[in-house]
C-alpha cells in the first residue's frame, strides 16, 4: 500500500515540476517574443538578443535544471533506477 | 565484445586524438596551401579525409547484433550521445542556410533559432525519458505497444516515412551542393557520392555506427563553423568573441540599413527577373514589428518547429541509446548544449557578414562600390560563376545599390572565408562542415525510416518469427533502397533545402506530437484515439499543404512552413474525442504507462 502511495506522490510532483517547466518554457519561447519590438531600444537590439541568444541560453539552463530537479524528485520518492 | 568495452570506457582518449589529427590536418592543409598546392585539390583532400574516416568508423562498428544494430547496445554516455543528437539534429539546413537565412530574411527568420533550441525543453519534459523506460526500438514501436494493434503502429510507420522522406531528400541535396562546390562536380553527382559517403556509415553497423560517426562528425561540424566566426571577428576587428560584440556591431547594421533603403528601396521587377531565384536583402536583421500578423507569424513558427522537434523520430530515438533514464534526460540537456554552440553562432555570423558587406567604412564591403569594381573581386567571380549571387545594375548608375545586389542565402556560410579573405583552407573546412552536417543528418534519418519498416513493418506486422540475421539482413537491404530513392528524388531539385525541411517538421507534429505526449501523459487515450489524432491530424495537415502549394490564399498567414497549425489541433480534438467515446484501454495497458513514468524498474519491453 505505501509502495502505490509513493508512486502516486512521485508522479505528482513529477507533474508539478513537468508543469512549471513549460511555464518558463511558454514564457520564454512565446511571450517574450510576442513583444520583441517593445524589447529594442536605442542602445540594445533586445529583440534580436532574444532570438539570437537570450532564449536559447534559457532552455539549455531549463532542461538541465529540469533534469536534476527531476533526478531528486526520483530518488526522494525511491522511484530512482538505483532503487 | 572485450574491445567495446575497451572503446567505451576510452571514448575521451579516442575523440580526444581523433580531434587533435583532424586539426593536425586542417593545419598541414594550411602549410600546403602556402606551399602552393591548387586550391581544388585542398578541397578534394578535406572531403576524402574526413569521408574515409566516417567510413572507417562506419566499418569497424559493424555488428551483427540486434540491440546494438538498433540502439547501439544502450550504453552511449550521455554527453557523447548529446554530441552525437547535435550531429544528427543539425542538418545542412542548420549549418549552410541559417546565417544566410538570418542575413536575406532578417528577425522573423529567427523564430527558426527559437523554435528549434526550445523544442528540446518538450523533449526533455515530456517524450524522451519515458520513451527511454518504455525500452523500444522505435517510436512506431512506442505507439503499436501503447496503443495496442497493428493499424496504429503502422499509421505511425506511415508519418514517419513521409517526414523523415521529406527531410532526408533536403540533407541528401545538401550533401550534393557541397560536394558540387568543393569537388567541383556536377550537382547529380555529388549527390550519389554524399549518398556512398552516408551509405557507408551506417549499413553495416546500424544505430551503433551512426552514434560514433556522428560524434566524429560533430567535431568536425562545430570546428568547421566555429573557427571562421571568431577568425573574421578578430580579423575585421570587431572583437575577440563575435557573441558578446554582436550587439553594437547589429546596431550599426540597424543605421547602415536604414541609409540604405533596407525594405523601403526594392529592385525591380526587371532586375528581379533577370536575378531568377536569388534574393536582394529586403528584411533588417533587427526588425521586429509589433503589427499583429508578424508576431502571430513568429509564435506559429515557433511553436511549429518546437512540438516538431519533439515529434521527429530521428531525434527521439537517440535518446533510447543511453544507459538510463537519468542520463537520457541529462543528454537532453548536453544535445542542446552542443547546439547552442553552433545557433548562438549564427546570428553573429550574419550581422558581421552583413558589416562587412554593407559598412562603407570596412574595406570588403560592396555596397555603394562601383559595379566594376566589385564584379573584378575574385570572390563574387568565382560565386557568380557557379550561379550563388549576380549584380544587376537595375537603375544603370554603375554603383551597386541594396536592391541590385542579389545573392543565395547559403553563400553566408559557404563564402564568409573568401569574403573576409581567409586563406582558402578555411573554405575547405567549411566545405567538410557542410558535408559532416548533411551526412550525419541524412544517416540518422536514413537509419529511421529503415528500422522503422524493418522492425515495425516487417519484423512485427508481416513476419514476427523470422530469425534475426534476416532481419538485420532485410534492414540493410531496405537502407539501400530507401537511399537510393531519396538521392533519385534529390537529384530532381524539387524545393529548397529549407521548404523541405520544415514541412518534415509539420508532417511529424500533425501524426505524432499527441499520440507521442498523450500516450505517456493521459492513461485514457486509446488505440482509436491514437489512429483518429494520427490519420486526421497528418492528413487535415497534408491536405492544407496541398491546398497552398496549388494555390489557395493561407488561413490567417498560416503558410506551407507552418501547416502543423492546422494538423496539430484536428489531431488533438480528434484524440480526445474518439479515446473519450471509445472504451478505456485495458488494465495492463494502464499499468505499463504507470510504470513508464518511474524510472525504477525493468523496461517494458527488452
Amino acid at each position: 500500500m505505501s509502495a502505490k502511495s509513493d508512486q502516486q506522490q512521485h508522479w505528482a510532483a513529477t507533474k508539478r515540476l513537468t508543469f512549471l517547466t513549460l511555464v518558463i518554457w511558454a514564457v520564454v519561447s512565446f511571450v517574450i517574443h510576442w513583444f520583441g519590438s517593445s524589447l529594442n531600444s536605442e542602445s540594445f537590439p533586445g529583440a534580436y538578443f532574444m532570438a539570437g541568444m537570450g532564449s536559447q541560453v534559457i532552455f539549455v539552463l531549463l532542461v538541465f535544471w529540469f533534469s536534476v530537479r527531476q533526478n531528486s524528485i526520483d530518488e526522494e520518492y525511491g522511484m530512482s533506477e538505483g532503487d | 565484445m572485450k574491445l567495446e568495452g575497451g572503446f567505451i570506457n576510452n571514448l575521451g582518449r579516442v575523440y580526444g586524438i581523433y580531434t587533435l589529427g583532424f586539426l593536425g590536418f586542417v593545419i598541414l592543409m594550411g602549410i600546403c596551401e602556402a606551399a602552393g598546392v591548387a586550391n581544388t585539390y585542398i578541397g578534394w583532400m578535406f572531403v576524402a579525409f574526413t569521408v574515409l574516416i566516417y567510413a572507417l568508423i562506419g566499418v569497424l562498428s559493424r555488428t551483427m547484433d540486434s540491440s546494438q544494430y538498433y540502439v547501439a547496445g544502450r550504453e552511449v554516455p550521455a554527453v557523447y550521445n548529446g554530441m552525437a543528437t547535435a550531429a544528427d539534429w543539425m542538418s545542412g539546413a542548420s549549418f549552410i542556410a541559417m546565417a544566410g537565412g538570418i542575413y536575406l530574411k532578417g528577425y522573423p527568420y529567427m523564430a527558426f533559432l527559437v523554435g528549434w533550441t526550445g523544442g528540446y525543453v518538450l523533449v526533455a519534459s515530456l517524450i524522451a525519458p519515458y520513451l527511454r523506460k518504455f525500452g523500444c526500438y522505435t517510436v512506431p514501436d512506442f505507439i503499436g505497444t501503447r496503443y495496442g494493434g497493428n493499424l496504429a503502429r503502422f499509421c505511425a510507420v506511415v508519418v514517419l516515412v513521409v517526414a523523415s522522406f521529406t527531410y532526408v531528400t533536403a540533407q541528401i541535396n545538401g550533401t550534393g551542393t557541397v560536394a558540387a562546390r568543393a569537388l567541383q562536380i556536377p550537382f547529380e553527382v555529388g549527390v550519389w557520392v554524399g549518398l556512398a559517403g552516408i551509405l557507408f556509415c551506417s549499413m553495416l553497423g546500424g544505430m551503433r555506427a551512426v552514434t560514433w560517426t556522428q560524434v566524429a562528425q560533430y567535431i568536425v561540424l562545430i570546428v568547421a563553423y566555429l573557427i571562421p566566426v571568431f577568425w573574421m571577428s578578430n580579423k575585421l576587428g570587431y572583437g575577440l568573441v563575435p557573441h558578446l560584440a554582436q550587439f553594437d556591431a547589429v546596431l550599426r547594421v540597424q543605421e547602415l540599413e536604414s541609409t540604405l533603403g533596407v525594405g523601403t528601396l526594392l529592385p525591380t521587377a526587371e532586375a528581379q527577373a533577370e536575378a531568377g531565384k536569388l534574393a536582394a536583402l529586403k528584411v533588417g536583421i533587427n526588425d521586429a514589428s509589433d503589427d499583429w500578423m508578424s508576431r502571430w507569424k513568429f509564435f506559429t513558427l515557433v511553436l511549429c518547429m518546437m512540438a516538431g522537434t519533439a515529434s521527429l523520430p530521428h531525434v527521439l530515438m537517440r535518446y533510447f541509446t543511453t544507459s538510463s533514464v537519468k542520463a537520457a534526460r541529462q543528454s537532453v540537456g548536453w544535445s542542446l548544449f552542443f547546439i547552442s554552440l553552433l545557433y548562438l553562432s549564427a546570428p553573429a555570423l550574419a550581422t558581421f557578414t552583413k558589416l562587412s558587406l554593407l559598412d562603407p567604412n570596412v574595406a570588403t564591403s560592396i555596397i555603394g562600390k562601383s559595379v566594376s569594381d566589385v564584379m573584378s573581386l575574385e570572390w563574387i567571380q568565382q560565386w557568380s560563376n557557379v550561379g550563388f549571387l549576380k549584380i544587376v545594375d537595375g537603375n544603370g548608375d554603375g554603383i551597386v545599390q541594396i536592391n541590385e545586389f542579389f545573392m543565395r542565402g547559403d553563400i553566408v556560410v559557404l563564402a564568409t572565408p573568401e569574403m573576409a579573405g581567409l586563406p582558402y583552407v578555411i573554405s575547405g573546412l567549411v566545405a567538410a562542415g557542410g558535408l559532416a552536417a548533411a551526412m550525419s543528418t541524412a544517416d540518422g534519418l536514413l537509419l529511421a525510416i529503415a528500422n522503422a519498416l524493418s522492425h515495425d513493418l516487417y519484423y512485427k506486422i508481416i513476419d514476427p518469427k523470422v530469425d534475426t540475421a534476416k532481419r538485420l539482413l532485410v534492414a540493410r537491404i531496405l537502407l539501400l533502397v530507401i537511399g537510393a530513392l531519396a538521392a533519385w528524388v534529390a537529384s530532381m531539385k524539387l524545393t529548397g533545402i529549407l521548404g523541405a525541411v520544415a514541412w518534415a517538421f509539420c508532417f511529424a507534429n500533425s501524426g505524432l506530437f499527441f499520440p507521442l505526449v498523450l500516450g505517456v501523459w493521459w492513461k485514457r487515450a486509446n488505440r482509436a484515439g491514437a489512429i483518429a489524432g494520427m490519420v486526421g491530424g497528418f492528413g487535415t495537415g497534408a491536405w492544407y499543404l496541398y491546398m497552398v502549394q496549388t494555390g489557395m490564399e493561407p488561413w490567417y498567414g498560416i503558410d506551407g512552413l507552418r501547416f502543423g497549425m492546422i494538423g496539430m489541433p484536428v489531431s488533438l480534438i480528434l484524440m480526445v474525442v474518439f479515446s473519450l467515446m471509445t472504451e478505456a484501454p485495458d488494465e495492463e495497458t494502464q499499468k505499463m504507462v504507470e510504470s513508464i513514468r518511474i524510472p525504477k524498474g525493468k523496461t517494458y519491453v527488452s
